[in-house]
């Protein structure tokens, strides 16, 4: 499908709050930019991610998410990142079997100091996403407003 | 209806520059429930409060709306302004529109899009967001220290002092632990018994403090400031209670060739026993496993000579329950079984022992009252070899990946007290490296080789092979010499790498507490809560933690000390409202949230439902406890059943900000 | 003549050794049982390696002095396994000769009844590829 020059991907970030979300308060402070396609959801802690509100993204329209936690070793609830690796390795398959292409979904470990990574994170997610063009595989058209 | 009020800030020219302020409030106050948008230069300071304050009070708001900066700057500020106006504090949501939009985008038409979309997301959330109210736990004003060595008789004595009561409930006989059974302490040399004894005699007298000696944690139930313990009491035999500690059973007892635990078994003693001269409590106990009486039925002797009639062979174990606010975990260390390194002969010959074996050995109060002569003959040994790293760091199964970290320092000191004592024996100490870091650790160590000429060779030793003469063959490398040696010593001392007591696992487990794979505890932050156990509640205080000397455990003992007169310091604990909460009439009992729970927060239940037509069901259904739930929200997408959410970031709440962000 | 660092990677593939986990505590040489027979001695050998020296090695008598009677491999408490790296560095300088020194045949005339097993087994690993 021929993208044109307009096309912006619509795109959701899962941040939790005390590595990647203060992570990505760094980079606005030190204004590093990254595109504006990026919004971010605030979540306690990146195990909070229940594997269906990505699938409910990509639903309303989402055309990549991507989910931001601590270091593993380092969550602030000791072993909640952990969870989040093995339940993405799943919904990653998953995702593989309905033939949404694996570059829409990532998952990243960003800390509290890492504000330079987080915006070079989304920077390179965002031009992925752009390649691929919009994501029409799951987007259910009941959902449109427009 | 729901009335919502959106305020937009400039944050002087940091939002407004990029950001059009104006259109943001203009568009946003078009959303469905929103009753009030409007714009202030600075939304944080007093006079923007109260501009949000009163449009709370005029408009009736039941959900704000804060476009500014991150909620983990202001988030506070305006909650707090939003409760004192009558609304409750989490009806109100931050839009981070500046460090996540108008400071990182340059184009205004893009940046305002951009907050529009952020706002909307806030918006959706408060749609959603139930009012919560945090909870408010009583705490009991009252400590457990399990454990009584020195970390346990610090922590007591300093928790005490604040004016709290502690029970200390140790599994010996005495309070006292691994430092009653030391000779000399590094790097001062003063003697081990002079320093600590004062202190355990404090710990008897103190009125704040009670002593369950012999008795170990049972169960453990409960969370930070109300833990409900299990004490069991095991029976001594002896009424603690009339027993003076004369010691006259003792010397009477017909069984006299118990193996002596305190001695590590180089002495015996007799069936009934004091450990030492200075135990405390001073009290007799009967070993069940070697008394006559107990195990056949004849004898009775100590309870013949007993002048106050202390003796009770029918005692039986007992149970003490009690509540506390604190629990501070110091169950120590034990030397490791050497019993898979017999390359040094340990299990052959009776004159290779153990470091902890031959600090009794020189100890004035052990088996040889301070002479050091060989086990096996009783006479004086002319060489000595030290051996180092016996069981750290390794990485076989017989091994201990971690260094020890005091066994560099203690066999200095064994090297340099026997130089000092009999200067005409020959010493050599193998080692790895040679790790003294510590105040005077290392002078103290380069004094053992250049005052006592204490022979330091570098390399392990291969193989201790006991000779026809009672001499020991030592097979060792001198790596730096590059010669093989063979040293024909009277003893052999072995730096046995250190170990977790073996109980800790069990109490662990019972504590909610979570351990490393060699079963040490673990802290709930390596560097900056460093006494805490990420179980709240829970401290840590000396080698429980991991390999520490008596300055370190004394230094953690003081500090979780602090941590628990802080805790129970308070009337009321305030609790994080936004913690996981479980749908009971969803819930199936499969236990899938409790597995996930990393703090032990979930627990479960039995509870009656009344069905239709007049059925009442009993059902297992998962509770969660406000006080030790921090959060994380793990559990509720573990939840098969959906039962689990997480108030203040529902399921709810992140599906209708993602519906905003991608509308 | 190869370089040293090839001549390295290949020894430590064919040994499947790891010198850096070596944390020279000697007890490979001090429990050696041919330790005044060999010139460069188990511990040596490890580090010799790890600094790619491994022209004196491939020269060296030790290689065929070394018993492979694996205690090295037993005591080592870091599990670096020296007797494997000195079987690895003698199976380079003997892959890059023609033919076996010795075959099964060329045992059965020099058994005898005292002999340990473990002489023939070592005879084996040493003389042959």
């Amino acid at each position: 499908m021929p993208v044109n020059d307009t096309y912006r991907p619509k795109i959701v970030a899962f941040c939790c709050n005390w590595c990647s979300y203060a992570g990505a308060d760094l980079a606005g402070t030190n204004r590093l930019q990254y595109p504006a396609e990026v919004k971010i959801v605030r979540v306690p802690c990146s195990c909070r991610v229940n594997p269906i509100f990505i699938l409910r993204a990509y639903q309303r329209g989402a055309d990549g998410v991507i989910l931001c936690g601590c270091h593993p070793g380092d969550c602030h609830y000791t072993k909640g990142n952990y969870f989040t690796r093995r339940r993405m390795t799943l919904l990653f398959s998953m995702l593989d079997y309905l033939g949404i292409e694996k570059e829409r979904t990532r998952v990243e470990w960003v800390s509290a100091a890492e504000g330079n990574r987080f915006a070079h994170v989304m920077q390179d997610f965002v031009s992925t996403v752009s390649k691929l063009g919009p994501n029409k595989r799951l987007e259910d058209l009941r959902c449109k407003t427009k | 209806m729901q009335r919502i009020g959106v305020f937009v800030c400039h944050c002087g020219t940091n939002i407004a520059a990029t950001v059009d302020v104006k259109q943001v409030a203009e568009t946003l106050g078009k959303e469905p429930g929103v009753v009030v948008a409007t714009n202030y230069p600075y939304m944080c300071s007093l006079a923007g409060q109260d501009l949000v304050k009163d449009a709370i009070k005029e408009k009736q708001l039941t959900g704000v709306v804060i476009c500014s900066c991150s909620p983990r700057m202001h988030e506070g500020t305006f909650r707090k302004a939003a409760q004192q106006a009558g609304l409750n504090s989490f009806m109100l949501e931050i839009a981070n529109i500046r460090e996540q939009c108008s400071w990182i985008h340059k184009d205004v038409a893009e940046a305002t899009a951009k907050a529009i979309s952020i706002g909307r997301a806030a918006i959706a959330k408060v749609r959603n967001d139930q009012p919560l109210t945090p909870s408010q736990n009583p705490v009991v004003k009252r400590a457990l220290v399990i454990g009584g060595g020195i970390a346990g008789i610090q922590a007591a004595l300093d928790i005490a002092d604040a004016g709290y009561d502690v029970d200390i409930v140790e599994k010996q006989p005495t309070v006292g632990g691994k430092m009653t059974q030391l000779d000399k302490t590094f790097p001062t040399l003063d003697c081990a018994s002079c320093i600590l004894t004062p202190k355990m005699v404090d710990v008897a007298q103190n009125e704040k403090i009670h002593i369950y000696s012999y008795s170990e944690v049972e169960k453990v139930e409960g969370y930070i400031g109300n833990f409900h313990v299990q004490i069991r009491r095991k029976a001594r035999y002896v009424d603690e209670d009339k027993c003076t500690g004369c010691g006259l059973c003792t010397q009477k007892c017909p069984m006299k060739k118990v193996p002596n635990e305190f001695n590590l078994g180089l002495d015996s003693r007799h069936a009934i026993y004091i450990p030492f001269a200075q135990a405390v409590p001073k009290v007799a106990t009967i070993d069940p496993r070697y008394c006559r009486m107990l195990r056949e039925g004849k004898c009775g002797l100590c309870a013949k000579v007993c002048g106050v009639g202390a003796i009770d062979y029918k005692q039986k174990d007992s149970f003490v329950e009690q509540d506390y606010g604190a629990i501070v975990v110091a169950t120590g260390f034990n030397p490791i079984q050497l019993d898979k390194f017999d390359e040094y002969a340990y299990s052959q010959s009776k004159d290779v022992v153990s470091s902890l074996e031959f600090e009794r050995l020189m100890n004035a109060a052990g088996p040889n009252n301070g002479v050091l002569l060989r086990p096996s003959d009783g006479k004086p040994p002319k060489t000595l070899v030290f051996v180092q790293c016996v069981g750290s760091r390794g990485t076989s199964c017989r091994d201990k990946e971690y260094c020890s970290k005091i066994c560099c320092m203690y066999t200095a000191k064994h090297a340099m007290l026997v130089k000092e004592h009999y200067p005409d024996t020959e010493v050599y100490v193998f080692y790895i490296d040679v790790r003294t870091p510590g105040k005077n650790f290392d002078e103290f160590y380069r004094r053992a080789v250049e005052q006592f000429g204490v022979h330091y060779i570098k390399g392990m030793v291969g193989k201790v092979v006991p000779q026809a003469d009672g001499s020991l063959d030592v097979q060792a490398s001198d790596l730096l010499a590059r010669e093989q040696l063979h040293i024909k010593a009277d003893m052999v001392v072995l730096a046995a790498a250190m170990e977790p007591d073996k109980s800790a696992r069990h109490l662990a487990t019972m504590l909610t507490a979570s351990m490393d794979t060699n079963d040490w505890f673990t802290e709930a932050h390596p560097k900056l809560r460093p006494v805490e156990s990420p179980t709240a509640g829970i401290f840590l205080a000396g080698a429980c933690q991991g390999p520490k000397d008596i300055p370190d455990t004394v230094t953690q003992a003081g500090a979780a000390a602090s941590k628990v007169i802080g805790l129970l310091s308070k009337d009321h604990l305030t609790g994080n409202p936004c913690i996981a909460e479980c749908n009971e009439l969803r819930c199936n009992g499969c236990s899938s949230c409790a597995n996930v729970c990393p703090y032990g927060a979930i627990t479960y239940v039995d509870k009656e439902f009344k069905m239709p037509g007049r059925v009442v069901v009993t059902r297992r259904v998962a509770q969660v406890n406000a006080a030790l739930c921090q959060g994380c929200g793990g559990c509720t997408v573990a939840c098969p059943s959906g039962a689990m959410d997480l108030k203040g970031f529902a399921t709810s709440q992140i599906l209708s900000e993602v519906d905003a962000i991608c509308q | 003549m190869e370089s040293a660092e090839s001549m390295k990677q290949e020894i430590l593939r064919i040994s499947g050794v790891d010198p850096l986990k070596c944390m020279r505590c000697g007890k490979c040489a001090a429990t050696c049982p041919c330790y005044d027979e060999m010139e460069y001695h188990p511990n040596e050998f490890v580090f010799m390696v790890e600094r790619g020296e491994i022209g004196p090695l491939l020269s060296s008598k030790s290689l065929y002095r070394c018993l492979s009677c694996m205690a090295c491999i037993e005591r080592c408490p870091r599990q670096v396994e020296p007797a494997k790296l000195i079987e690895a560095v003698r199976l380079y300088v003997e892959r890059a000769k023609e033919g076996s020194h010795m075959t099964p045949q060329d045992m059965v005339g020099r058994l005898e009844d005292q002999m340990p097993q473990q002489i023939l087994v070592s005879a084996m690993r040493k003389f042959n590829k």
